[in-house]
């Protein structure tokens, strides 16, 4: 009995012998694990998504500052050791600066990833059908496309925002419903070449629906790249919540965001750098990292990128 | 090619009426009442006047009506006037736009002698450091909200160092032709403006240096026994520097649409301040002949990026 299992392990590891072809998702793996700007990305990404969510907790026992909590004998507090609370300053009403930029997190990062799924969902389901179905649904959604990025994407927003003055939820919404164009470009042109290829006339021969095509046998095929898309629609997004809140038309105070607490610190920003320089930077580390983990997945996942 | 150039002319025209329906739209479908808006202060308006500026104004007809009405009078420059500055809408916001035009271009000269010389820097220093820290950079531009670095910059070098003026276009008691206070003012702003187009410019040249690098001609050019400067500067450069001439067509894009926030910044008197500033006001006149003029510019640009494509490789063909 051992020796037929040690005869057996010795034919597996001759060369040359059939071994188990690694499928798509374990090769990026294996190629991932070892890129480690990306994986640093993506701890970096999980602890700001961490402790955004554990922002409750961590005023309530780290920092025993509450998050309306106001001061107004320490206003201005420059950031410091001494008290966690003023770990990055108070702001001008004697607000705890890292307290805030906590819960900002929150609503930030939530805008981000809900309005990226809206747009992810929305594209996707679009552009399947315009590129499967093709003719005058196709040419109806062209033109819609084109239509909307005819026109520069921060007048659109900004011009929805100005006129209408939304809530974060509503805004969500916006940018949702609006941003949606480049998902939908992408997996419309993949199935036009998709739906040509021999395993779609297979399907079609042995009398598979559209729809079981359309969503099992070309969506597949194109959910790899859609990851990236995705890793860097939430960061174009977070940066477009940031700009218009900076406008004034993004969240609106009380609620903190990063946005709208770097426009309320460009007004101090003369007497309180820190108020200007901790969000911005919250903004700038983040998307940066959404967008290394979405270089990062294009590399391990295209397998006919070149590697430079 | 000239059926193509016609073809492209042709596609153009839906997406400028589409444009012009969400532009009418917004202003019809947005609260608020426009002669309410527009008669704002006027002492003994009664209803009589009111409903003879909404006849005179077109307001009582049919939207499709009133849509091709606008449209008309918008295709000949005619936005109606401001409701707060009771002008001409259009001849205000061409006023305004040498500023933006210039912001534009000094944004687009940086963005190509910076973009390509990291890019082609980045290719043949490849692997090293230097790769290393532009390519972080290319991804930094991207990611790096520009009205925050704005005001970083103000922060350091207006209000710290004090080398730089902190906003808007001229010094107080200085003219027009005073070049050099001009050049001050439209540095920080024509910089972070041009920050996205370098990340984009830096990425791009990269990776064609590297394609163009590895080509056939090249080993060639080596093996004639050429030097190795004459093979970088007069055949491989020559041939990466292609896309920076299609991707203009792109980077014009990125201008076109984030001046409104960098001129917001540095209170820098263009469209994009004027737009926004007529937005909160809902001064709709200017809105819609804001939103109209922008977008025929940034679709123009694609028309122009579709064009130099088409010029540079002849392969493509609209189906």
């Amino acid at each position: 009995m051992a020796t037929t299992a040690a005869t057996a392990g010795r034919i597996a590891a001759t060369p040359g012998a059939a071994r188990a072809s690694r499928s798509l998702w374990s090769n990026a793996w294996w190629k991932l694990r070892r890129d480690r700007l990306t994986i640093g990305a993506f701890i970096l990404l999980t602890i700001f998504a961490l402790l955004a969510a554990a922002a409750p907790l961590l005023s309530e026992y780290v920092f025993h500052y509450r998050f309306a909590q106001q001061d107004l004998l320490h206003t201005y507090e420059k950031p410091q050791f001494d008290n966690l609370a003023y770990l990055l300053g108070t702001d001008e009403i004697g607000r705890s600066q890292v307290v805030r930029l906590l819960y900002g997190g929150q609503v930030s990062l939530g805008v981000g990833f809900v309005a990226a799924l809206v747009n992810l969902t929305v594209g996707i389901a679009v552009g399947l059908t315009a590129g499967y179905f093709r003719g005058v649904i196709d040419d109806g959604v062209t033109f819609v496309i084109t239509t909307l990025n005819g026109i520069p994407q921060i007048y659109l927003f900004l011009i929805i925002a100005a006129l209408w003055q939304p809530g974060p939820y509503v805004l969500i919404a916006i940018i949702g419903l609006l941003n949606w164009t480049g998902i939908t470009l992408y997996v419309r042109g993949q199935t036009f070449s998709l739906r040509e290829r021999e395993f779609i006339t297979a399907a079609h021969t042995i009398g598979a629906r559209d729809r079981r095509i359309m969503f099992r046998h070309i969506l597949p095929n194109v959910l790899p790249l859609i990851f990236v898309l995705a890793a860097i629609d939430v960061g174009a997004i977070i940066l477009l919540e940031s700009a218009l809140s900076f406008l004034g038309f993004g969240i609106l105070p009380p609620t903190p965001s990063w946005g709208n607490m770097l426009t309320n610190g460009a007004s101090y920003f003369v007497r309180a750098w820190w108020l200007v320089v901790s969000p911005g930077v919250m903004i700038f580390l983040t998307v940066l990292c959404l967008y290394l983990i979405g270089d990062g997945l294009r590399d391990a996942l295209d397998p006919r990128l070149k590697t430079h | 090619m000239r059926e193509f150039v016609i073809r492209r002319l042709l596609y153009a025209i839906p997406t400028l009426i589409g444009i012009s329906i969400i532009t009418f739209a917004i202003a019809r479908l947005s609260p608020g009442d426009p002669i309410r808006l527009f008669t704002f202060g006027v002492q003994n308006f009664t209803q009589d006047d009111y409903n003879r500026l909404v006849h005179a104004y077109g307001l009582d007809k049919p939207l499709p009506l009133q849509y091709v009405d606008w449209v008309t009078k918008a295709l000949q420059g005619n936005f109606g006037d401001s409701f707060i500055y009771h002008r001409e809408a259009f001849t205000m916001l061409t006023e305004r736009l040498g500023a933006t035009l210039e912001l534009a271009i000094a944004a687009l000269i940086l963005q190509i002698l910076i973009g390509v010389t990291l890019g082609v820097l980045a290719a043949l220093r490849r692997g090293s450091w230097v790769d290393n820290v532009i390519r972080v950079l290319g991804v930094a531009g991207h990611a790096v909200p520009a009205f925050w670095l704005g005001q970083i910059l103000i922060i350091v070098f207006a209000i710290n160092l004090r080398w730089l003026p902190s906003q808007g276009l001229l010094g107080v008691g200085k003219s027009q032709t005073d070049v050099l206070d001009y050049a001050r003012h439209l540095l920080l702003p024509a910089f972070v403006l041009a920050l996205t187009g370098i990340a984009i410019y830096s990425r791009i040249l990269r990776t064609e240096t590297l394609d163009v690098l590895s080509q056939d001609f090249i080993r060639t050019a080596h093996a004639k026994g050429l030097r190795e400067r004459t093979v970088v500067y007069g055949h491989a450069l020559r041939n990466a520097l292609i896309p920076v001439v299609t991707a203009l067509g792109g980077i014009l894009a990125t201008l076109v649409g984030g001046a409104l926030v960098i001129e917001q910044v540095f209170s820098w008197p263009g469209v994009g301040q004027f737009t926004f500033q007529a937005a909160i006001a809902k001064d709709y006149p200017i809105v819609q002949a804001g939103v109209m003029f922008t977008s025929t510019l940034l679709v123009l640009s694609y028309l122009l990026r579709d064009l130099t494509y088409a010029f540079v490789d002849p392969r493509i063909k609209v189906k």
